[in-house]
């Protein structure tokens, strides 16, 4: 907690990742954010995914509806963040020579859009009249 | 012989982050027109004009950072671009993160 504190920090300070260790090979430094974009795709890709379900799925129950659309916007969320997030950890490892950060992540947004996935499926054939 | 020169990277790594920025705000376009048509959905009430030139704004601001990495990117030399900064890396994500919040509101 304390170290996502510290991260959240580095977030709006450039000048103090530039700090420890030297800078490395610039296609690792664009690799890394390209990986960074593809989850900022991911997370705008949710937020589309939150609006489409409000959108076209007019006759579902208010509830369903709001609460899958809610659902999908909370992930991009949280994957938007997590992706700033993740991009500076690895910048800071690719700095100091460590190994890349490890996550768990990528299999909980994995098991999170399989369950909204399952959750469509039941909508689309229990609850679709509202 | 004098050393090589590198005049382009074999690998074409800043050509390949140039497009991946491209293909983003690509993603962000998709977002702010779905964004639009259920703010504009039910009729134009003023929330909802004033919920769309949010979402307008956010992103114009997203395409603004995008072209300002993409100059950056273009304009380096045979030593690489720079890496990107925080700020920018953190700005693109508040914007994001400002339309969901935008798709929350909406969707109540």
């Amino acid at each position: 907690m304390i170290e996502l504190v510290r991260n959240v920090r580095l977030w709006f300070a450039p000048q103090e990742v530039r700090k420890e260790g030297g800078t490395p090979d610039y296609r690792f430094s664009l690799a890394n954010e390209r990986t960074f974009l593809a989850w900022l795709r991911t997370a705008l890709a949710l937020i589309g995914g939150g609006f489409a379900v409000d959108q076209f799925l007019p006759d579902l129950r208010w509830g369903w509806r709001v609460g899958l659309a809610l659902a999908l916007l909370g992930a991009g969320v949280l994957c938007s963040l997590r992706a700033v997030n993740h991009w500076i950890r690895c910048e800071q490892a690719m700095r100091r020579g460590e190994d890349l950060p490890v996550s768990r992540f990528p299999t909980v947004l994995s098991i999170a859009v399989a369950i909204v996935a399952v959750a469509m499926v039941v909508v689309v054939l229990v609850g679709w009249e509202g | 012989m004098t050393e090589p020169i590198r005049e382009r990277d074999p690998g074409l790594q800043p050509e390949r982050t140039r497009l991946a920025w491209r293909r983003t705000t690509l993603s962000s376009t998709v977002a702010a027109v779905l964004a639009a048509k259920t703010a504009l959905h039910g009729g134009r009430s003023p929330a909802g004009v004033l919920a769309c030139a949010v979402c307008c704004a956010l992103w114009m601001g997203f395409l603004a950072i995008a072209h300002r990495r993409i100059r950056v990117l273009a304009a380096s030399g045979p030593e690489g671009p720079p890496a990107l900064t925080p700020r920018h890396a953190t700005a693109a994500t508040l914007c994001t993160v400002a339309l969901a919040v935008c798709a929350v509101a909406l969707v109540f």
